[in-house]
């Protein structure tokens, strides 16, 4: 086993599970350590959109004394996790990064969080998103960005950019994200942490405030491969809750992740995925990476999949139809904002959700609303709903071929390094394009993951490299990513996040980069 | 302060038929009687405690999910089996996209271009005008499911409206219990009987789903719901005649909180007389949605409908498709009752009734009722003659129906059944059956309760009865006389006499026979 390191925060889930089951260190020592970390770095990182100090020591407590009386307890009992804020947690604030929840506690726990809970993970709080999920930044969250703690002038991805900031600042071991087009896999790109979106119906929608439902998928975020496997096994399975959720065991992925090989193995890279409009720095980590596999016992062949050109369009398609129809239910009826209209007497129904929603939802959540309410009216429908539907059967088709021919396919996640905050906010199509090597895998519901490649060499900043497998057989993506992460680690003497910046601390003067308090 | 409706023209109904043609389409709405809701675990049950019956799921919290009902299915399948409709093999529910405070995620779960049954028909009978029947196929477009949605209650307005009251409140207990919408094609053909067609088949259907035991069906608490959808056409000959049916059809109107099967007829007969008159006087239908009121017998206009009313439907993706197999769809076929209408002409059979009788038993929702008392022992005839007698008078009075009003005062098959055994048993003459009735209804207990207590008893004290015999025949020496020349018919008057003597504590038959054997 791995040393503990003297900083709790900066070990892994796997070694610091192995301390909690010897009794090394205690869950309450581990999660205040967490806690002190929060409170030292995150004025600067903006991770964390709720910290919840007293039910994270309660859960570690409780935690301590099941172990001290000799209980049976799960592999990542008493490990910390941070939750992201799209996921429904019974008596903690959820506002899915939207003024149209601010204040609303759940009077119940999504799936995920209830085998969280069930698991002995202890909650910190609930990390930074952009709004309702629709972003690959953070910067359309209603209460500011999170900051990638590589260079904190840059976004840490998005949507889920609160959960890999908080890995990659060493705020929480463990974090949950999801994956509409990306939202877990780009910000652990450009955060160098790793995630996986499983295959879609693997991890259970129930909880998840819901974005385009035959997208979304909630998956687990670590900063190694074993760590997100560990992460996986505990947030998978059927739920009868949800009934998209496929009725089968979870795909093996800690064996995976600790088998670690990749010897025999068939492995495609993708035409569609690269090259022209990719980073140079992102194409030779990437290109660097395959090489190891090569080395490692893989055979590689190129592969083509010629449909995933139509994929960005069908997508902002069928996205913002889902989104149009999920988001209707914000309307100040029952729960959530409610903002009279100015001016009205005896305002309607009709007029305080009018007034609601225009006050509620930030520019973008309005965009695609307008976007999908024109896609799905009747006489366009066929035109757009209809082709992108069309275009989805092509892209499974695509994937159904590929995978005829090889066990997994490969790809740069994104195409470019972290970008600075405030770049492309004006910009929605540039924004969009930092989706195109992960929407594919979430058109045809098959897994996805990413991991860290390296740093580009013309900024210095992580690239990330994705892995993608046919649906139910995400054990793969563990496999390949394990073995190409101890290859990488090897290579560079030591994990990448050993040399991430320090952070300025709380209280250290002259901090831009500091938001709120 | 009473509702005021601003009266609409109406042409007198006989004379809007001598120049247009009607034609109906009928959509009814059923609430499942399933214990749960149709995509969450919550009772369904009827009048509880204003939003005790919700969850996240049909109060549509974030990130709550549904799950089929797989009951409702399965009712949803024996309904559209009964209807004689094709089963989907494999069907999806949509998303119907429309704002409304009452509806949790402001969309309705139901399906859209994928019925779960289709193309079926359901045969009703309606008078043909001689005092017999005739069988009137209606349609069967098509019968979908979906979710009921919650219920607004206005405050502070003086009509319970939503115009005038200062705020509302919503009950979500109805919010997603499982509705199945059966649709009609458009009824043609029926002409002037084009209401009398409409009440029928709501009548009928009613008849089925209670028969399937799938739903409570009663109209007054809305678990059945009838919109009715009405056009009319330019007469051209008669309502079956080819050149009838080429004739283009007119603009609809559809209205809403038809909830008796009287109101049924009464509001289409009401809106085929104003469709005529909006048109007789050279102005259009508009497309909309009308309003019955029950109290004042008048439509009143509601929403403006226009085809491009855009519900933005599209597949739901928090659902699977449903996709029952053929078994099960055979399994539930060998579960259905027998046919109403093969039902009907078997207890006719059974029963000896004449078709008048029959169909007077049908129009009063008699027949289980006659059936399960027969079943209790009591005569075919009896049983139609204390059911169709006092009970349906007071049903009616109380402007309810029969199997309600018994229900509700306690009157069962076998009270029925009871006081037909005191009157074959010879306790009870008739006169006699019809006191202990009116206490039986007046909640006074049970027939033979009743008859002790009021002292009601056929003398059988056949010396007393013989005696007040031999005096009536001799006060009356010329009746006397001519019965004993045969005139049998006589016997009556000195039958009447003698039970007078008797107070009407004999048995008369027994008296008529006394009478012949002592005079022939």
């Amino acid at each position: 086993m791995t040393d503990l390191p003297t900083d709790l925060t900066r070990a892994t889930a796997a070694v610091l599970a192995e301390a909690l089951a010897s009794k090394t260190i205690s869950s309450v020592e581990l999660t205040q350590a967490h806690l002190d970390r929060i409170e030292a770095v995150d004025g600067a990182v903006h991770a964390y959109l709720h910290v919840d100090h007293e039910g994270a020591l309660a859960a570690a407590r409780g935690i301590d004394d099941r172990r001290s009386s000799r209980e049976a307890l799960g592999v990542l009992a008493g490990v910390p996790i941070a939750v992201k804020d799209v996921m429904a947690t019974r008596g903690l604030p959820t506002t899915c990064g939207s003024k149209m929840l601010e204040g609303w506690i759940p009077p119940y726990d999504a799936t995920v969080v209830t085998k969280l809970r069930e698991a002995g993970l202890p909650i910190l709080g609930k990390t930074n998103m952009d709004e309702f999920a629709m972003g690959s930044s953070t910067e359309h969250s209603a209460y500011g960005p999170s900051h990638n703690p590589w260079d904190l002038e840059r976004i840490p991805g998005g949507s889920g950019g609160g959960s890999s900031s908080v890995l990659a600042s060493f705020q929480s071991p463990l974090a949950t994200g999801t994956d509409t087009g990306g939202s877990i896999r780009q910000p652990a790109a450009v955060t160098a942490t790793v995630g996986t979106k499983p295959t879609y119906g693997g991890v259970s929608r129930y909880g998840l405030v819901a974005l385009a439902s035959s997208l979304d998928q909630a998956g687990p975020c670590g900063r190694t491969v074993l760590d997100t496997a560990l992460l996986h096994a505990v947030m998978g399975g059927h739920d009868p809750m949800d009934s998209t959720s496929i009725d089968a065991p979870v795909p093996a992925v800690v064996e995976a992740a600790r088998r670690a090989d990749v010897k025999g193995l068939r492995i495609g890279v993708v035409k569609e995925l690269g090259g022209e409009g990719y980073q140079a720095g992102v194409r030779s980590r990437f290109e660097e990476s395959v090489q190891l596999l090569v080395d490692l016992g893989a055979e590689v062949v190129e592969v083509s999949c010629p449909n995933f050109e139509y994929a960005l369009a069908a997508y902002y398609l069928i996205l913002p139809s889902e989104a149009s129809s999920n988001l209707a239910k914000f309307d100040a009826m029952r729960y959530g904002m409610r903002v009279l209209p100015e001016g009205v007497d005896a305002p309607s129904a009709e007029q305080v959700m009018s007034a609601t929603r225009d006050a509620g939802f930030g520019p973008e959540v309005k965009r695609r609303i307008i976007l999908g309410t024109y896609a799905l009216s009747s006489g366009y429908y066929d035109a757009y709903y209809g082709s992108a539907q069309k275009v989805r059967t092509l892209i499974a088709q695509d994937f159904d071929a590929a995978f005829g021919q090889v066990d997994v396919l490969v790809s740069p996640t994104a195409p470019t390094t972290a970008f600075k905050l405030g770049d492309k906010l004006d910009d929605p199509m540039a924004m969009y394009l930092n989706d195109i090597a992960t929407i594919p895998a979430n058109l045809a519901g098959v897994p996805g993951m990413s991991l860290p490649s390296g740093l580009a060499e013309e900024d210095g900043l992580p690239v990330g490299f994705q892995i993608l497998a046919p649906a139910m057989q995400d054990d793969r993506l563990y496999a390949v990513g394990a073995a190409l992460e101890g290859a990488l680690t090897d290579r560079w003497g030591g994990p990448i996040l050993d040399g991430i910046p320090d952070l300025p601390s709380a209280g250290a003067a002259g901090s831009s980069n500091a938001k709120g308090a | 302060m009473t509702t005021t409706h601003q009266a609409d023209a109406v042409v007198d109904y006989d004379e809007a038929l001598s120049r247009f043609d009607p034609v109906m389409g009928l959509e009814v709405h059923v609430e499942l009687h399933t214990n749960t809701k149709m995509f969450c675990g919550c009772p369904t049950e009827f009048g509880a405690e204003p939003n005790s019956q919700v969850c996240p799921v049909c109060l549509g919290l974030p990130g709550a999910l549904p799950v089929v009902n797989e009951k409702a299915v399965e009712s949803a399948i024996r309904i559209g089996l009964a209807l004689n409709c094709e089963i989907a093999s494999w069907c999806r529910f949509a998303r119907k996209n429309y704002f409304y405070p009452d509806m949790p995620k402001n969309f309705q779960t139901s399906q859209y271009d994928e019925p779960i049954a289709f193309e079926g028909y359901l045969d009703v009978d309606v008078d043909d005008g001689s005092g017999g029947t005739e069988v009137f196929r209606v349609e069967i477009e098509r019968a979908h499911m979906e979710e009921d949605t919650g219920k607004s209650l206005h405050i502070g307005g003086a009509t319970g409206r939503i115009h005038g009251a200062d705020h509302s409140l919503v009950d979500y207990n109805r919010a997603g219990i499982p509705l199945i919408e059966i649709v009609t094609k458009p009824l043609v053909g029926a002409g002037a009987r084009a209401p009398e067609v409409a009440k029928a088949y709501v009548a009928a259907l009613r008849e089925l789903l209670r028969a399937l035991d799938v739903s409570d069906v009663k109209m007054e608490q809305g678990s059945m719901r009838c919109d009715a959808n009405v056009s009319l056409r330019a007469k051209t000959g008669e309502p079956t005649s080819a050149e009838q049916l080429a004739v283009p059809l007119g603009t609809r109107t559809e209205t809403k909180n038809v909830n008796s099967l009287r109101s049924v007829e009464r509001a289409i007969r009401y809106e085929i007389s104003r469709h005529a008159a909006v048109l007789d006087s050279g102005r259009s239908i508009l497309q909309e949605t009308r309003h019955w009121h029950e109290d004042t017998g008048v439509t009143t206009s509601g929403r403006v409908k226009s085809d491009a009313d855009d519900y933005r439907y599209f597949p739901e993706p928090d659902l699977v498709p449903v996709a029952p197999s053929r078994e099960l769809v055979e399994a539930l076929a060998a579960t259905l009752p027998e046919p109403p209408a093969e039902r009907r002409k078997r207890l006719q059979n059974d029963w000896g009734y004449s078709d008048l009788e029959m169909r007077d038993v049908y129009n009063a929702g008699a027949a289980e009722l006659i059936e399960q008392t027969v079943a209790a022992g009591a005569s075919p005839a009896a049983a139609r003659k204390w059911w169709l007698g006092e009970p349906s008078r007071r049903a009616n009075e109380e402007a309810t129906d029969l199997v309600s009003y018994a229900a509700g005062i306690g009157f069962t098959p076998a009270t029925v059944a009871e006081l037909d055994s005191l009157v074959r048993s010879g306790r009870l003459n008739d006169s006699m059956a019809r006191e202990v009735l009116s206490g039986v209804l007046a909640g006074e207990g049970g027939p033979t309760a009743v008859a002790d207590a009021k002292g009601l008893e056929l003398k059988q004290d056949d010396g007393a009865l013989e005696a007040a015999v031999d005096v009536v025949i001799a006060a009356n020496p010329d009746v006397a006389a001519k019965i004993s020349d045969g005139k049998v018919a006589a016997a009556g008057a000195l039958i009447g006499q003698v039970m007078k003597a008797m107070k009407g504590q004999a048995d008369a038959g027994k008296a008529r026979e006394l009478i012949l054997a002592k005079l022939q």
